[in-house]
């Protein structure tokens, strides 16, 4: 899923200063699992800024809604009404949400709320970790189903770098070494003829270096 | 190896003698004066200086710049390169620039995270890594082509080295990661500072049961320890450092104004016993801001005179 994290709140107010009349918009579904942007952080959000801005004696009416999907014309129509009586959104999606309501609602000022931060897992409540980084080239099956790309700080393909000391990275100690995890999982799949193998340099341009991508599915295509 | 670069380090490794080189990190300034006057304690006491690319990421005058100023002053020089900065477009563009003005040794890295040095919220590149850039550099040389396969009008031929740190963990990955940065092309291998003899001979051991140690030139890494200050911040806050607590204690044992000799000949007892390793081709000495002593380690070792 995508995740994502509220702004601090001293952030919202300041980007939602100019408006006197906004919708907190949520988002179902990623944004609602790693709570950032579901039903319940619109009502949470949009308690504290009326209280907020009442306490700076700033006029405000703030809206609540929450919609299936963001990144989806479908869901977002669902919101039409509450979004055009509003001088602002603020929305809560992702940055993908948040710039799919802007490209349809293009007089109304589409404000983030949410910082996106990666595609991850939840590892167990209340903790995400990253995991993949959309290079548009899945080589895990090498790689015993461990993202050197996204999880090794240094991106490396042939193996760990002279910093890894007891399983962690030496970038951030909290941070399992990307490379370990690689080595102890070919170990038990017996692959570790996949360590010996010399990786050649990836080839970015299925990434994001080659410009934004797009997908087109002709055969889905009416 | 077959090699088509030319320099007094190659010379003397592929002789089977055994080699001496030392670090010399370019100043974080634009002054060449400075370059010089570490090249001048250094002259005649090495076969070769190792340059280093913007170390720990802090930002410095250039290794390539650093490299031609020893080169002018007759020293012959070791350009450090790490892949965090440039890509691959950049390096490549880079070494070339660098034969071309005579620079002939080069050791391959991949470079301390940004985030360890005076610009963490620098982009990093990483587009390829040092076992990709090892590669790149021996293609260069023995195919004479550049990464996308075109023909380079006088290719580079450089004598290339790689890093290596028996001291890191998985530890019996390491051996393996030395063959495939011998295979990728490596000509010698600078190790990480040791100071676990025991741990360094049995990696060694490993690389020699291999037969890694017939097919590239191992130079051991040392750093002389000026306090026990100095041993437990290596030990605990440097990453990849083993220094063993025995050391610690040994050197915490004398009065302070002994430690910096206590250091000098826990040195020197290490370069006696890596000399006696079968397997080891020479020395590094990295004395980190404090080249002036590197003459003297070099001549109580009795490695005096260079070749
Ligand atoms: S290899 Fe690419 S697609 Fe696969 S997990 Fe890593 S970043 Fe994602
Ligand atoms: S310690 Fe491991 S994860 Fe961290 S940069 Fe080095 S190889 Fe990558």
């Amino acid at each position: 899923m995508i995740v994502g994290e509220q702004k601090p709140i001293s952030e919202i107010k300041e980007i939602i200063a100019p408006y006197k009349k906004i919708l907190i918009l949520g988002c179902g579904t990623c944004v609602k699992t790693c709570f950032a942007g579901g039903e319940d952080e619109v009502a949470v959000l949009a308690s504290a800024l009326r209280l907020a801005c009442k306490k700076d004696g700033k006029e405000i009416e703030i809206e609540e809604f929450t919609v299936e999907r963001q990144c989806e014309d479908e869901f977002i129509r669902e919101g039409a009404p509450a979004i055009s009586r509003n001088e602002g959104v603020l929305s809560l999606a992702c940055g993908a949400g948040v710039q799919a309501l802007a490209r349809r609602f293009v007089k109304i000022p589409i404000l983030p709320g949410v910082n996106t931060t990666f595609i991850g897992v939840l590892e167990k409540q209340g903790v995400f970790t990253e995991e993949c980084s959309g290079c548009g080239d899945c080589m895990l099956a090498i790689f015993g189903g461990i993202c050197p790309f996204t999880r090794c700080a240094k991106k490396l393909l042939n193996g760990p770098c002279g910093g890894s000391q007891n399983g962690k990275c030496e970038v951030n100690p909290e941070t399992d070494c990307a490379w370990q995890l690689i080595i102890e999982r070919l170990k038990i799949l017996g692959q570790m003829d996949n360590l010996r193998a010399y990786v050649p340099p990836k080839n970015w341009q299925t990434g994001l270096s080659g410009g934004p991508r797009k997908l087109v599915r002709e055969d889905h295509i009416i | 190896m077959n090699m088509k670069a030319s320099g007094k380090l190659q010379e003397i490794l592929s002789k089977g003698e055994f080699a001496v080189t030392a670090e010399c990190g370019p100043p974080r300034g634009a002054n060449s004066e400075i370059v010089r006057k570490k090249g001048e304690l250094l002259k005649g006491y090495v076969d070769a200086v190792n340059v280093t690319d913007n170390q720990t990421a802090i930002v410095r005058m250039s290794s390539i710049a650093a490299c031609t100023h020893l080169l002018q002053m007759g020293l012959e020089p070791v350009m450090q390169m790490v892949t965090r900065d440039r890509n691959r477009i950049a390096l490549q563009s880079d070494i070339m620039g660098a034969y071309s003005l005579g620079i002939t040794n080069i050791l391959c890295l991949s470079g301390d995270h940004q985030s360890f040095g005076s610009q963490p919220d620098a982009l990093n590149v990483f587009d390829i890594d040092s076992m990709n850039l090892i590669r790149t550099v021996q293609t260069m040389r023995e195919q004479g082509k550049d990464m996308s396969g075109f023909e380079l009008k006088g290719p580079p031929a450089m004598f290339i080295g790689a890093a290596a740190n028996p001291f890191a963990d998985p530890f019996e990955y390491r051996v393996i990661r030395l063959a495939k940065k011998i295979d990728a092309g490596a000509d010698f291998i600078q190790t990480q500072c040791i100071y676990n003899i025991d741990r360094f001979k049995e990696w060694i051991k490993m690389a020699r049961e291999e037969g890694l140690t017939e097919k590239v030139h191992i130079l051991g890494g040392v750093t002389p320890l000026k306090s026990a200050g100095m041993a437990k911040f290596m030990n605990n806050k440097v990453a990849g450092m083993d220094v063993p607590e025995s050391l610690i204690k040994r050197i915490a044992g004398v009065p302070k104004e002994e430690a910096v000799k206590e250091g000098l000949k826990i040195c020197q007892e290490t370069i006696a016993q890596l000399r006696e390793i079968k397997g080891v081709h020479g020395i590094h000495i990295m004395a980190i801001e404090w080249e002036e002593i590197v003459g003297e380690i070099v001549e109580e070792a009795g490695l005096l005179p260079r070749p």
